[in-house]
């Protein structure tokens, strides 16, 4: 399995000034991913675990307050690995799109809503692909939206005339356009209801299908996951706790965390009574010392309080960071 | 106080606060005056700044430092009543037409629209050309309250027509909040800043004003203000025949003011702007 | 025992649009359902479908253009003041950070339900109150004293939301998607309770969801609501378990599950809210995947079919 992006020992923090005060938002801490080729990958994790941030460090999207302190971001470009970080901003301009593209969350209300669909296409199209005449441009949008199952009437409306569902729909036809190799998606189904959802997670799908790229997926809805990614991580307080196939997370979930996730979500068929897990998620300001979940884990260790857990991998391409499942501390699963 | 120490770490609030204290010195100062500022003559005319006289005399014979004194107290009397008087119906008019929506918003936003559509400029010269003798400090700042509502009166009914969508509204009403309650706890403290900073800018913009009608000669030109200064000044030629201290006196102080206010204004704004104190909340 | 809440053909049409073109929008069309003491009713729907409206009128805060609603057998417009509705009819609702007001303590709107509704009669008394409101969700005054709603997170906010609507003790609670904007991890806490206080205080819910999972999992009768009409209601396990309408079939087959053999393969249409509103006849015969010619011409009629209530040509004799 070949990486297309590989992040390494990255930590990006937030650095706020409030009156004099300074805190630090350890949104990302120490995360070390290998996001494969011709894959839907997803990424899990509550609000507020930092998954926002990961985006847009894998964008190189870093602005201020947002701050990298360490670690590497690395593209694999022209069978090479270049750090998307030390790029400059032209440089990381020209990838944009070409390369990778992003699609933020509550991207509905990414579109300038006095500008027809078609002038929003053409703008992006001339600024990437000079020297073509608009009719040649026009064209290109139209076919593909229709390769895309889209109706190419959409070219000629504004924003607010089109369906949440359906402009969502038409910000990752965009997205997609310059045929990128890797499409980060950023809760692209949050605001919308089931059967929308289904149109637009039916729509990366054959995408990807299409392009054979990766998409990057981030959300919370693990019924999201399940259905569409084949390889996930789960976050949890800027970490990452729980690294597998998406197959192997539902069906042998190891850490705790992830196993109180599943085990939570209710089914349709299924009264049993569902229980939340206990507490609630961390401070990034404040985390707590050695694993950031022990406040909440019921299979809490004295070493869990100390130190914190390395992902460590368990021979099936399954990495967990837990003390319980570690080998240096000798216990069964 | 721990709000004016964190106010004066913005170095805006620090100047114009600094700059305000100054100038009311100056109009305290004014109720100490050894002259009575409607007679003439009462000095030497004409002499520069001097140990005795510290801002010089004018041309009609009146020390001009205690003149400046009369003038700031004056024009701030004016701006004042203008600003508040002005705030008190723009809260009333953006209110109840925010809230209560339908007929009456149309009604009062249809008069709101009918003042902002009126050349201003030249009903002011019109009624104060006719109104002349009865221009009063009072009067003036009412004349100037009237004219200055209308906009502001629109910009705080929009932020009432957006606090109504928002869910706490509905809260609100469910604990049993009557409109009258809902508004003054729920809306006042969200409309602060945009009801402070309105005020500041009518104030500005009613010294200007003052001033303007001054200088076309339509006040009461012997009641002193920063205006009128200017006016006498003017009139008697003071630039061209050397008397600087006497014009430049005005001028100074309308620009300290100004900037004063502005300073003031944009700090103390940014301080109670609903994020700001909110960010403040979590920062403690 | 009467029912608690009745709607007969509640009806809510929007106008939009200038002086010169007008579109009525109807968003709510012709609803009946009822709702028993001590039940969970759920109004379920994708967005648009009428749901929310329905439930600003129940509250008060919309006026129905035709229709009735009843409750305990009185006419609920015939009211004289909202206070008084506020005593018996509550609601909660999505965004708990929206719920309360950002400059305000979140206390304060606890002690101005007890005074407003005049509930007790001393200062401890409300103290009292307001603990024993606490406690039942799960929290406690001291975890909420003194805190702004920056301060709480999304799960103690819409707990303390709960706490407050249940402070007049009322008789019916409508909660409006509340859970969709807390975290996955702390979702289950909150429904349960909803569950807790209907068994406990005899209190009827009406919980309005797209979620048909947590919507299983709670409630004992659902309606399911597409643009504006009640298509098929009646107990939660038979309309999820086998439904009826082809709409619902849609709905519960797009649900993902939290389970990689189970994937969504088969592709849908998909088509823009408008056009469905202004449809003649069935406004899903645009995408229903067994239509018939009198579909299209013919609104259907509420039929009676195993217990369930369905509004579909496909039933009617």
């Amino acid at each position: 399995m070949n990486a297309i992006i590989k992040v390494e020992q990255l930590q990006a923090f937030y650095i706020l000034e409030i009156l004099g005060k300074r805190k630090t938002v350890k949104a990302v801490n120490e995360v070390n991913l290998d996001i494969p080729e011709n894959e839907i990958y997803g990424i899990a994790g509550e609000s507020g675990c930092g998954k926002t941030t990961l985006l847009k460090a894998l964008f190189a999207f870093i602005e201020p307050p947002l701050q990298i302190c360490t670690g590497k971001v690395n593209y694999s470009l022209n069978g090479k690995f270049v750090n998307a970080l030390s790029l400059n901003g032209k440089e990381r301009r020209e990838l944009r799109w070409t390369y990778i593209s992003y699609i933020p969350q509550g991207s509905m209300s990414v579109f300038n809503p006095v500008k027809k669909m078609k002038v929003i296409y053409l703008d992006f199209l001339e600024s990437h692909l000079q020297g073509k005449a608009n009719r040649e441009l026009l064209t290109l949008a139209r076919q593909h939206l229709e390769e895309l199952g889209l109706s190419p009437q959409i070219l000629n409306a504004y924003p607010h005339q089109l369906s949440g569902g359906m402009r969502q729909r038409v910000a990752i036809a965009l997205s997609t356009l310059l045929k990128p190799r890797i499409i980060l998606a950023d809760e692209p189904t949050t605001a919308l209801d089931v059967v929308a959802q289904r149109a637009v997670l039916q729509l990366m799908r054959d995408i990807q299908h299409e392009l054979k790229n990766t998409i990057v997926l981030v959300t919370h809805d693990m019924g999201i996951h399940a259905n569409i990614t084949t390889r996930m991580a789960i976050m949890y307080a800027g970490r990452i706790v729980e690294e597998a196939s998406t197959q192997d997370i539902f069906s042998r979930p190891l850490h705790p965390y992830t196993q109180y996730l599943i085990q939570s979500l209710p089914r349709i068929g299924d009264k049993t009574t569902r229980s939340s897990v206990p507490g609630s998620p961390p401070s990034l300001i404040d985390p707590p010392p050695g694993c950031p979940f022990h406040p909440r884990c019921v299979q809490v260790l004295d070493l869990c309080t100390r130190e914190m857990p390395q992902l460590q991998d368990d021979e099936t391409n399954h990495k967990v960071a837990c003390w319980l499942r570690s080998d240096q501390n000798v216990r069964h699963p | 106080m721990g709000i004016l120490k964190d106010l004066f770490k913005d170095y805006r609030f620090a100047v114009g606060f600094i700059l305000l204290c100054l100038l009311f010195f100056l109009v305290i100062a004014s109720f100490f005056s050894p002259y009575d500022l409607i007679k003439w003559l009462q000095v030497p005319r004409d002499k520069a700044p001097s140990r005795s006289h510290l801002l010089g005399t004018n041309s009609k014979g009146q020390d001009v430092f205690w003149e400046a004194t009369f003038a700031i107290r004056n024009s701030l009397i004016i701006a004042l009543i203008s600003g508040f008087i002005s705030r008190i119906i723009a809260i009333l008019v953006g209110f109840v037409a925010g809230y209560k929506g339908g007929i009456t918003d149309r009604i009062l936003m249809g008069i709101s629209d009918g003042l902002l559509v009126i050349p201003l400029f030249l009903v002011l010269v019109l009624v104060a050309m006719l109104l002349r003798e009865a221009l009063t400090l009072v009067n003036t700042g009412l004349l100037l309250a009237f004219f200055g509502w209308a906009w502001d009166a629109r910009t705080i009914r929009s932020q009432v027509l957006s606090l109504r969508e928002r869910e706490f509204t509905q809260t609100s009403l469910l604990s049993g909040n009557g409109t009258l309650s809902l508004v003054i706890k729920e809306y006042f403290p969200l409309t602060i800043p945009l009801i402070f900073s309105t005020l500041i800018n009518n104030i500005a913009w009613a010294i200007g004003m003052e001033i303007v009608l001054a200088i076309l000669g339509l006040v009461r030109l012997d009641i002193p203000t920063l205006g009128t200064t200017l006016q006498w000044a003017i009139t008697y030629q003071s630039m061209l025949l050397g008397h600087w201290w006497w014009i430049l006196t005005p001028v100074v102080l309308t620009i300290v003011l100004l900037v004063a206010l502005y300073g003031f204004s944009v700090s103390v704004s940014e301080y109670l702007d609903p994020r700001m104190r909110i960010q403040r909340i979590g920062a403690k | 025992m009467s029912v608690t809440l009745k709607a007969q053909n509640l009806t809510k049409v929007f106008s939009l649009g200038g002086l010169f073109s007008r579109t009525k929008i109807i968003a709510v069309d012709r609803v009946s359902f009822v709702v028993q003491p001590a039940e969970i009713f759920t109004l379920a729907g994708e967005s648009g479908c009428g749901k929310t409206t329905t439930a600003r009128m129940i509250l008060g805060f919309e006026f129905p253009t035709s229709g009735e609603l009843l409750y305990h057998d009185e006419n609920i417009q015939e009211l004289k003041e909202k206070k008084e509705w506020f005593k018996k009819v509550q609601a909660v609702f999505q965004n708990p950070f929206e719920t309360f007001n950002p400059l305000r303590k979140v206390e304060s709107y606890f002690c101005e339900t007890i005074w407003n509704f005049h509930l007790v009669k001393t200062q401890k008394e409300a103290h009292d109150l307001i603990e024993e409101k606490l406690q039942a969700v799960g929290l406690s005054f001291s975890e909420i004293a003194g805190k702004y709603p920056g301060e709480l997170s999304g799960g103690q906010l819409q707990r303390s939301s709960i706490a407050r609507s249940l402070l007049t003790n009322p008789s019916l609670l409508i909660a409006d998607e509340p859970v969709s904007m807390v975290d996955a991890s702390l979702r289950m806490s909150i429904v349960n309770l909803f569950r807790e206080m209907s068994d406990s205080l005899g209190l009827s819910v009406i919980y309005i969801t797209h979620d048909l999972a947590t919507a299983y999992y709670i409630s004992d009768r659902i309606a399911i609501m597409f643009r504006g009409n009640m298509v098929e209601t009646g107990p939660v396990e038979a309309v999820l378990d086998k439904p009826k309408h082809p709409y619902t079939k849609l709905l519960i087959d797009s649900i993902p599950q939290p389970d990689p053999l189970k994937q969504q393969i088969t592709p849908i249409k998909f088509l823009e809210e408008r056009e469905e509103y202004l449809r003649k006849g069935c406004k899903f015969s645009g995408r229903c995947p067994e239509v018939m010619d009198i579909c299209k011409q013919k609104v259907p009629e509420d039929v009676s079919v195993d217990g369930e209530v369905v509004k579909c040509h496909l039933y009617q004799r």
